[in-house]
């Protein structure tokens, strides 16, 4: 029972932390809202018992992803709320009325199940999923492989000093 | 763990809505927006763990490494595209960037 009460106090957890996330108006305090909400996602990845999909949480989501874009919004200088920026009662009001839509269907198809019965998740050694990992899924792993080149190059490419004006600077001397 | 499945499938879908709220009503800003996309991914990730523990079929773990994977690169480009776009606008703001020079 105790893991139940855990595992609703983390929800609860990631739940507050995303709305404030998305509620926020500085980048930055956003950004880490978003990493509290991870971490408690993270532990309820491990609750459910894939210790594997938790650590890469930790690791890539809230150690890579979101250091990433707090170095992005802080070479920007964008961490700053008084620009107008945020979005006022205009912008809200869709997004709140597509939320609540959404919402309220969510609800109806749950209300109109029968009661949940409650699950014993099956523990899966870190040995069988690497074993279908690199037997059954070896192409989408090449695959995965190419595509994270093809974001380095395009990085690459994108973040290279803007090749077209020294080309006019060099032709108009 | 003895929480029902439903229990997480509304978890997922909150945490998903919350990310499309927020993807609607940040529209005017780029970092914000993929902020967003980040949250709906990770709820997307949830519902693909939730499914792989209670059936105990690996293939759940999988795809959400690979949507881990795929995450990451879409990251990294779009905030590659981001600095590109402020390095020529000096602004974020998607309501700015109207115009195509071709």
């Amino acid at each position: 029972m105790i893991e139940q009460a855990i595992f609703y106090i983390l929800a609860t957890v990631t739940v507050i932390g995303t709305i404030l996330a998305i509620t926020e108006k500085h980048p930055v305090h956003a950004i880490l809202y978003l990493v509290t909400s991870l971490f408690s996602m993270a532990v309820i990845f491990f609750l459910l018992m894939t210790p594997l999909v938790a650590a890469f949480e930790v690791i890539i989501y809230a150690g890579a992803i979101m250091v990433l874009f707090l170095f992005v919004i802080m070479m920007l200088d964008l961490g700053q709320p008084e620009k107008g920026m945020s979005p006022g009662w205009r912008e809200w009001l869709p997004a709140l009325l597509l939320c609540g839509i959404s919402l309220v269907s969510l609800g109806i198809v749950i209300a109109s199940r029968h009661a949940p019965d409650s699950m014993q998740p099956v523990p899966l050694a870190i040995r069988e999923v690497a074993r279908r990992l690199f037997q059954e899924h070896g192409l989408a792993v090449e695959l995965v492989s190419l595509q994270l080149l093809f974001a380095l190059v395009g990085a690459l490419y994108l973040g290279k000093p803007s090749a077209a004006p020294t080309k006019k600077e060099v032709e108009t001397p | 763990m003895i929480v029902p499945l439903e229990h997480i499938l509304i978890l997922a879908g909150v945490l998903f809505f919350a990310g499309m709220a927020g993807l609607v009503a940040w529209r005017a800003n780029v970092i914000m927006m993929l902020v967003s996309i980040e949250i709906m991914l990770n709820a997307v990730m949830l519902v693909f763990v939730a499914g792989s523990a209670r059936w105990g079929n690996a293939d759940g773990q999988l795809f959400a490494l690979f949507i881990m994977a795929l995450t990451s690169a879409e990251v990294s480009l779009a905030l590659a595209m981001v600095v590109y776009l402020h390095r020529r606008r000096k602004t974020v703001d998607t309501d700015l960037f109207n115009e195509m020079s071709g």
